[in-house]
């Protein structure tokens, strides 16, 4: 703990009646971390990402971020502070082009003009300057999952949270993806979920596992790819073809 | 991009041109009866632009919009005949329904409402309204000079003046051409309105509420400007109803106005503003030539004719006509 954490949360818990989808969960990433967070279906991850953003309100627990706590704020208060979210379902505005998606994301912070700027440097960025007149709702989903990557940087958040972003895309996608990400770490912090092992490979550094809601393992790649639980609880699942 | 925006406002201009030759021509070119008739349209287009506005570009769908029309009204006629004036009046029939609606909204939005009980609330509000109006028959619901009279509605409001000549009634060439600078005014504004930054985040929010707030956009507030705007022009064409007719009733509040309101947006389309300001025109039109043979009910009419509408031309008309001449105005030029 020598350096401070850009965000952490102690006993973060989320019930929904019954069921405890974040049990006690205590979290830290740093600036400009990379962080893989993996996990079987169900395992809380989805829901840990919805309590970091206040878009579910946590039963119990805190989330402190660059030394606020973050309790009771709104969504677009937090995504202010410098917090932005690729979702696991897309969120995309459907009926317009790419590049206004990209634009009304800079838009919150900067003028016309200079957001038109940061839209076609990220248009650059994730090489999807070819799709900025389309609209996304007609675009592939891998070609989606970029779009909203791209306008989740444009707000230039300082922890960037990706839900399953390789989901659907090429191999050369993946790959292109793959090398933004590595690319952004160090200039700001990413947490990023994923069910792909090869990806995770090829960009991850830190892993945690989470597992029915809790914290069940943190290390790096070596350590938890070899782990023999981890493999029956995960790996060994992918590797019957569940996932 | 750059050809699209100037496309866009080409087209705004265009709208526009056509609006200030109506304005100067058709009095001239119709007689009184006509201009009358002309004149009611174009209050009913205000009305329409206030829906057309938050639904297609805000995407708040209001059950409710005869609430702000009526109060708008209600608030020319009880303002009116207190003061001796209509211009202060106006602007308090706009104030009014634009307070109105903030607070509605600030329940709605900041109360959490899904769209369905947005729509029921809007609904519901309305009916209430409806009934309350409804109840103020005895001499005892006076404001000022002014009898609310209830059911039997207020009689004899003043005839609007235009603002620097107040001691002079419109008469009703000069109506259409004030109401109709009125209704091209708010068309442009809203146009530019709509091109604004503010505008574009309320697309956004139309198109995806959810993405907009993780935007880090305060999207209940918005709604709230949104919804609040629209109040405030329902309630200018109820105020421009109530001096054209010199009388309004509770009926202003009417289920049948909102759903009116509703019909002429779905037909014209929604999303943009020209179009349902076109669906007024061509179902009142059709609506009066019908009424004259006074053998079915209107309603009745106006619900088959949107029946169609939406399973032949689901964009609605406008929209439609546009794809069509861009579609072979693109092939020709390929
Ligand atoms: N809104 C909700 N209401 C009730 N239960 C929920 C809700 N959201 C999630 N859950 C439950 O919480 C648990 C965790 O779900 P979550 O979506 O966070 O998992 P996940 O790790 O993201 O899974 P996946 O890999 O399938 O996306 C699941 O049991 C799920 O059914
Ligand atoms: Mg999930």
């Amino acid at each position: 703990m020598s350096e401070p954490a850009l965000l952490a949360t102690s006993g973060l818990t989320m019930r929904f009646g019954g069921v405890v989808a974040v049990d006690q969960v205590d979290f830290a990433v740093k600036a400009g971390e990379l962080r893989c967070l993996i996990g079987p279906n169900g395992a809380g991850k989805s829901t840990f990402f919805k309590c970091l953003t206040g878009q579910l309100r946590p039963t119990a627990g805190s989330v402190v971020f660059a030394d606020q706590e973050l309790r009771g704020a709104t969504t677009h208060e937090i995504v202010r502070k410098g917090i932005g979210i690729k979702t696991q379902v897309p969120n995309l505005f459907d009926g317009l082009p790419a590049r206004e998606n990209i634009a009304l994301s800079a838009l919150q912070n900067h003028s016309k003009k200079r957001s038109e700027e940061i839209t076609d440097q990220m248009l650059e960025l994730i090489a999807i300057t070819a799709l900025a007149n389309r609209d996304v709702g007609h675009l592939a989903h891998g070609e989606r999952q970029l779009v909203e990557l791209a306008m989740v940087l444009a707000g230039q958040p300082r922890l960037v949270l990706l839900d399953e972003p390789a989901a659907g895309m090429t191999a050369e996608e993946r790959g292109r993806l793959a090398n933004v990400l590595r690319e952004l770490a160090g200039d700001m912090s990413l947490i990023v979920v994923e069910h792909d092992m090869q990806f995770i490979r090829d960009i991850a550094t830190e892993i945690t596992v989470l597992h029915r809601g809790r914290v069940f393992l943190e290390g790096d790649v070596a350590e938890i790819m070899a782990h023999r639980e981890v493999q029956e609880i995960y790996l060994g699942k992918e590797a019957n073809g569940a996932a | 991009m750059l050809r699209a925006i100037s496309k866009d406002w080409l087209g705004a201009g265009f709208v526009t041109v056509i609006g200030l030759a109506i304005l100067f021509f058709v009095p001239v070119l119709f007689d009184l009866f006509e201009v009358l008739q002309m004149t009611k349209y174009v209050v009913l287009a205000l009305f329409v632009l206030s829906l057309a506005y938050i639904w297609g570009f805000g995407g708040i769908l209001s059950f409710g919009q005869a609430g702000f029309f009526g109060l708008g009204g209600y608030a020319f006629a009880v303002s009116s005949i207190n003061m001796g004036q209509t211009t202060v009046p106006f602007l308090i029939a706009i104030a009014v329904a634009a307070l109105f609606a903030a607070a509605l909204g600030y329940f709605m939005f900041y109360g959490r409402l899904s769209d369905v009980y947005l729509g029921v609330v809007t609904l519901v509000v309305t009916l209430i309204l409806w009934k309350l109006i409804n109840h103020t028959a005895g001499p005892e619901y006076v404001i000022g000079t002014a009898r609310l009279g209830g059911f039997n509605g207020i009689p004899s409001i003043p005839i609007m003046t235009l603002p620097w000549q107040p001691d002079q009634e419109m008469e009703p060439s000069h109506m259409f051409q004030y109401f109709m600078a009125i209704l091209i005014g708010v068309y442009v504004l809203l146009h530019i309105l709509i091109k604004s930054k503010f505008g574009r985040i309320a697309i956004s929010i139309r198109e995806n509420e959810v993405r907009t707030g993780l935007l880090g956009y305060d999207v209940r507030l918005y709604k709230l400007a949104i919804f609040t705007i629209g109040g405030a022009i329902g309630g200018a064409a109820g105020a421009m109803w109530a001096t054209y007719q010199t009388f309004v009733d509770p009926n202003i509040f009417s289920l049948e106005w909102s759903a009116l309101c509703l019909i002429w947006v779905m037909a014209g389309g929604v999303g943009t503003l020209f179009g349902p300001m076109v669906g007024v025109l061509a179902l009142e039109y059709l609506s009066f030539q019908l009424g004259q043979t006074d053998f079915i009910n209107n309603l009745i009419i106006m619900g088959v004719i949107l029946i169609f509408l939406v399973l032949l031309l689901p964009k609605g008309l406008f929209p439609t006509f546009r794809d069509f001449v861009t579609k072979h105005w693109n092939r020709r030029h390929e």
